[in-house]
């Protein structure tokens, strides 16, 4: 880096800056010739730019991309309004005397625009005594002196007469006041607003091309008509489509103003529009770029490799490449993957010569260029396994949602993820697709694994705990393996080890599953805490729990208690974030990486699956819970003759019927519940009952919706009330309060939804994605209103955090100086 | 099992430029009084390992702190609720819930949409009844609260009104009372007491015509009786030992100042009127809490150090400035960052008018113009020794 930019200056351009930077007066307005060349002093000059490869600037005499382009300028007939500044030039007609050009008004009562907008104005002038006429702006761009309409040439008149220092103390600091009104207007180059050619061979221009033909055009008409004396109705009418021209080539969204349109009807694309929105200049192409050595593709799951790691598929490692530099310590390795050539797996795709000469390697040259290879040279080879890469899945949340993996190179089509690296981008392997990065320099390289990898954000800096952490299966494995009497014979012992990439001499026939999972545990490890499994009795029994659900660990063997979600699960796990902690990052991922593999061998050995089986209930509960539906639907029934009686006091702030409908939910709800607990009470340990109680995935409610009943389907916070004229549904009586008419869904799943149910659950199915498409999108903006007024604090030199500025913000960062990141859930001492 | 970790926050520095080993030096130094209390009671190389812990959990040198903060709000808020779902069958206030509230404080709202306290009572008054009858006192009642009917009297050109007799015990007011209330109100007209609890409206304007007659019936109507203005519902609750009210509607300025009332924990949602009435640190702290209790409402685990920094940049100024673009992302030094958030065109043209110049100190304007953003290790740079091996 040679030339760094150090700031940048805003200021409003006068005319001799323009006669300075331009190289041309644009003075007709056609645009191409009858061979289709461009027309000299036209728009499209050869001197402003060359946008056609193989042509030299007439100007530079650079090729197509060497030139940046040059400008040119219009000498307008007659001055118009820089309508971007219309609001400068209100304050300056309105606070300074026509007459003398001094200020009206007192400087200390004038010092933001929005004052300056409603001031107060003398009727005389205190400086010369001339008479002050209020002037009043008319959208879209006329100013007007008492009943008089001022046109652009008394208006430039009247701010020269402003001096500099006046117009400092009405905001004006970037230029000269009469610089906003425009005499000569910037042509931009070519280069800015290349034309393209269409697959027919019709050129079609770019829409500034457009305007400043316009523009041109209208001038040229007007320098006519002002030669040859026309009449003066003619002349303004003129003079004012030039300004409407003007106008509109710096913005075509002016309120009052018709937008000029392309001959398709389409409004053009001027200046203003160039860089507003999302799609504009600024939030498009400057703060969002585009790159090189990237790949995007679907990813897939691969749970034997280190949740550090990223299978790369092999065409995508031969594409992606690295620069490496030739010294007398590689030259040989680099000179053998130059002769592999791009096409050999691994191989090399180009060579920089020193001179900075880029050479593809091909078949034909392959040799040659491994001989050539010296000192000095860059030789891009191919990815290898172990090479840094950046992996991203958006929308990118959080900066967990870009990480450096390790690559490792594999056969197929797909990126392999390791399970449970998903949490921190929220991924699964329903089709989704994540990009892959690859950076160029050694520093890249360094910092990204540094900070970027893997196993470096396993805590989440939101809380302070795991965001990588065993799932799903991981979990149910992990229960199965080590919960009580869990045990393995000798041979499965060996296969779990193995697994986990462990090997010990086995000397017992029988190991218990405890015994296993404590071989990852490091040796001096000491921790209790309650599982996920845990029933909340009133009395804790602690080691002595009938449900295994109180794990202790002492001296890096598991004691007691079964392994599931709240040990090592990602938001929950209190083993991992221990080990984490205690012993490092590297500790963390490789026991993450042994315990899952651990874990799927297990379940592979015992066996995993749910049928109808575990989830019916036998037909004497299934009475039980008819009773209570029934208990239920007749306790409703008297709430609405209550309500019917006028007998329902209201809650306070509520309504009768709020009342009424509270009261019906309670029940409703309080009958849910009951089933609930039944099912809780009469399910066996079932592969079902196994997920839902260790957190592997699915809850006790969806069991119920499965064995028990769906319940009430609340829609928009209630009851199911809209639809037809006093009632959901035709199947029903008008005004019909009771339960089965507003969304109480009796059946579960297992029996099947009659069609009304159905409708209520679809009713409900509806809001939800309703709700969840609304949320992206109002979060999303919240987020970007949150980054753009935090994204300059940062923990400085002195180890306070200031903005941009310099301010400080916190003198300590967080009051107490510790970053979540590195601590356990905030805690000094830790635990969730 | 290797730890990397251990060997690397041996070699850190921490910030005062002791090295972690040197164990003396990092022993010696006292940690924020809350932690040198939590370890006080730990055995003495427990005590040990927590004080070199702590000089590794502290925030490193350029940590883009404002970024993370930004995150760990936002993030989550894609999964909190949209609507408010009140709890079913509980008496409860309808408050503004999840995604909906944190918009609301961050965009520092004049006005809450459900503005709300939480009052608190003195040792005294700490039980039931005191507290139901504080709640009466405080609630906003006008007369149509307090009326049986009110009807015009066409015979003698007079609104009479019937007043509800279990009503006015509950505020603990005589028909005389809400007489001299509404004799102050009303100007040029005559308040009598007719019956027990029937009062009488009268025009002193001699002729009287039906529209004015209905106009004092309209007026009287709406005639604030008892209470604090802007309060219309109050709920007497039990909360731990205490009993609280909780309140629709705030006034703590006139609340803080009543009889019976712990003014020291009272409180209110209403962050501009906490501003006004106890300053812009309270209203920071009510920032922190109101946006964690939001939060933690939905479920959602957030480290209350990122809110800290939120409610930290949205007052440090002195007053409470919005997030958005009247606020603080509106009000940047660096015109770049301005333009690339919102209002493109005017944050240019300004810029140009005053002459302003961008030194490139804020992180967007570096992503720009292609520099390397001063944070993180870009506030660094890497040297090499030559004559090093």
């Amino acid at each position: 880096m040679s030339k760094v930019i150090k700031a940048i200056k805003f200021e409003i351009m006068s005319p001799q800056d323009v006669k300075k930077l331009a190289v041309m007066k644009v003075t007709t307005s056609e645009v191409y010739d009858a061979d289709a060349y461009p027309v000299k002093d036209g728009v499209t000059d050869p001197r402003l730019g060359v946008v056609d490869p193989g042509i030299r600037c007439r100007t530079c005499g650079g090729r197509f991309g060497e030139c940046p382009g040059h400008f040119g300028y219009i000498e307008l007939a007659k001055p118009v309004l820089n309508v971007l500044y219309l609001k400068q030039i209100k304050i300056l007609l309105s606070l300074t005397c026509p007459e003398c050009g001094k200020l009206l008004v007192d400087k200390s009562k004038v010092k933001t625009d929005a004052e300056r907008l409603k001031a107060e104005v003398p009727k005389q002038c205190p400086h010369c005594g001339a008479k002050i006429e209020k002037v009043k702006f008319e959208k879209p761009y006329h100013f007007y002196r008492g009943e008089k309409q001022l046109n652009p040439e008394e208006i430039r008149a009247h701010l020269e007469k402003i001096s500099d220092e006046d117009a400092h103390a009405l905001g004006l600091k970037g230029g000269r006041p009469e610089w906003l009104v425009l005499t000569l207007l910037l042509v931009p180059p070519i280069t800015a607003r290349p034309s393209i050619t269409l697959e027919t061979g019709e050129r079609s221009e770019d829409d500034l091309t457009h305007k400043l033909v316009d523009i041109v055009r209208i001038n040229q008409r007007l320098a006519e008509n002002l030669e040859i004396g026309a009449p003066q109705f003619i002349i303004e009418d003129l003079w004012e489509l030039l300004q409407y021209h003007v106008a509109t080539y710096f913005n075509n969204e002016l309120s009052g103003v018709p937008p000029a349109r392309h001959r398709s009807g389409r409004p053009l694309k001027t200046l203003s529009q160039r860089l507003k929105t999302k799609e504009g200049r600024f939030r498009h192409n400057l703060t969002g770029k585009r790159v090189n050595f990237s790949a995007r593709g679907v990813i897939s799951p691969d749970p034997l490799i280190s949740i550090n790691d990223i299978g790369v598929p092999l065409e995508v490692a031969m594409t992606l490449t690295i620069p490496i530099k030739v010294t007398s310590h590689n030259i040989g390795f680099l000179k053998q993957l130059v002769r592999d050539g791009s096409d050999k797996y691994p191989g090399a795709n180009y060579i920089i010569r020193p001179d900075g000469t880029r050479k593809r390697i091909l078949p034909d040259n392959k040799e040659d260029l491994a001989e050539e290879l010296a000192e000095g040279y860059v030789v891009e080879r191919h990815l290898l396994d172990g090479d840094i890469v950046l992996f991203n899945r958006q929308p990118s949340l959080h900066r967990m949602s870009i990480m450096a993996h390790r690559v490792r190179v594999m056969p197929g089509k797909t990126f392999r993820l390791h399970l449970a690296a998903c949490p921190p981008y929220n991924a699964d392997f329903d089709g989704d697709e994540m990009n892959l990065h690859v950076p160029q320099t050694a520093e890249a390289r360094a910092e990204a694994e540094e900070l970027m990898l893997v196993e470096k954000n396993i805590r989440s800096p939101r809380f302070g705990g795991p965001i990588i952490g065993a799932t799903q299966d991981f979990i149910s494995g992990a229960y199965i393996l080590t919960k009580k009497g869990s045990k393995f014979s000798r041979e499965e012992a060996a296969q779990i080890l193995a697994a986990a990439g462990v090997y010990v001499d086995l000397d017992k026939d029988e190991y218990e599953g405890k015994e296993l999972f404590s071989m990852l545990l490091p040796d001096d490890l000491n921790m209790e805490f309650k599982a996920a499994c845990c029933q909340k009795c009133s009395e804790c029994k602690k080691e002595n729990c009938e449900y295994d659900a109180y794990v202790v660990v002492r001296n890096g063997r598991l004691v007691c208690g079964a392994i599931d979600s709240k040990a090592i699960s990602p938001f929950k796990g209190l083993l991992l974030d221990k080990i984490d902690m205690e012993y490092g990052h590297e500790a963390a991922r490789e026991f993450l990486d042994r315990v899952t593999k651990m874990c799927i061998r297990a379940l592979m050995i015992r066996g995993f699956t749910i049928s109808i089986s575990d989830i019916d209930l036998p037909a004497t509960i299934k009475k039980e819970i008819k009773k209570i539906i029934n208990k239920t639907y007749k306790k409703i029934d008297e709430i609405i003759e209550r309500y019917h009686k006028g007998e329902i006091e209201p809650y306070p702030g509520r309504t009768v019927e709020e009342t009424r409908e509270d009261l019906i939910m309670a029940e409703l709800f309080n009958a849910v519940n009951e089933v609930q607990e039944i099912i809780k009470a009469n399910f066996k340990e079932t592969d079902a009952m196994v997920m839902a109680k260790t957190g592997a995935r699915g809850s006790l409610q969806n069991l119920t919706y499965m064995a028990g009943l769906v319940g009430q389907e609340m829609i928009r916070g209630g009851r199911a009330f809209r639809g037809f004229k006093g009632r959901t549904l035709a199947h029903f009586k008008r005004e019909d309060l009771g339960p089965k008419a507003h969304g109480f869904v009796e059946s579960s799943f297992i029996k099947g939804l009659d069609p009304i149910e159905f409708f209520f659950e679809v009713m409900k199915g509806r809001e939800g994605i309703m709700d969840s498409s609304l949320k992206t999108r109002v979060s999303g903006y919240l987020e970007r209103r949150l980054v753009n007024a935090l994204h300059d604090l940062r923990v400085d030199h002195d180890w306070t955090v200031r903005d941009a500025a310099g301010s400080i913000v916190q003198f300590i960062p967080g009051e107490d100086g510790i970053d979540p990141a590195k601590s356990s859930w905030g805690k000094l001492t830790g635990g969730a | 099992m290797t730890s990397g970790k251990k060997n690397k926050g041996a070699e850190k520095m921490n910030k005062s430029g002791v090295t972690a080993d040197n164990n003396k030096a990092v022993l010696s130094i006292r940690l924020p009084k809350r932690y040198e209390e939590e370890i006080s009671e730990l055995p003495p190389e427990e005590q040990e390992k927590l004080r070199k812990r702590y000089f590794e959990m502290l925030y490193d040198i350029g940590e883009a702190i404002g970024m993370v903060a930004a995150h760990s709000i936002s993030e989550p808020a894609t999964q909190t609720t949209l609507r408010a779902y009140h709890a079913e069958g509980r008496v409860q206030l309808v408050t503004t819930k999840g995604l909906p509230r944190l918009i609301e404080i961050f965009d520092a709202r004049k006005v809450p949409s459900t503005p709300s306290m939480t009052i608190y009572l003195d040792e005294e008054h700490n039980n039931k009844e005191a507290a139901r009858k504080i709640a009466a006192e405080i609630r906003e009642t006008n007369l149509e609260q307090i009326m049986k009917e009110d009807s015009l009297n066409l015979m003698e050109m007079k609104v009479e009104i019937v007043l509800d007799e279990n009503k006015l015990a509950e505020i603990n007011m005589t028909a005389e009372d809400v007489v001299r209330v509404l004799k102050k109100n009303l100007r040029n007209v005559d308040v009598k007491v007719e019956d027990k609890n029937k009062i009488s409206l009268e025009s002193k304007k001699g002729e009287v015509n039906l529209r004015d007659l209905q106009a004092i019936r309209i007026k009287a109507r709406t005639i604030h009786i008892k209470g604090i203005k802007g309060i219309t519902q109050v709920i007497v609750e039990k909360d731990g030992d205490d009993w609280i009210i909780r309140t629709l509607g705030t006034n703590l300025k006139k609340v803080l100042i009543m009889d019976g009332i712990d003014p020291r924990r009272t409180k209110s949602n209403h962050i501009f009127e906490v501003m006004k009435v106890l300053g812009v640190e309270a209203a920071r702290n009510l920032i922190v809490e109101e946006t964690l209790k939001t939060l933690r409402e939905q479920g959602v685990d957030t480290d209350e150090r990122h809110v800290m920094l939120i409610a930290d940049i949205m007052t440090f100024s002195g007053v409470v400035k919005p997030i958005g673009r009247y606020g603080i992302a509106g009000e940047k030094a660096s015109v770049l960052a301005k333009a690339n958030f919102e209002e493109t065109i005017k944050h240019l043209t300004n810029a140009a008018a005053k002459g302003e110049v961008d030194d490139l100190k804020s992180i967007f304007a570096n992503v720009i113009v292609g520099n390397l953003p001063p944070i993180g290790t870009g506030m660094f740079r890497l040297g090499l020794k030559e004559d090093g091996e």
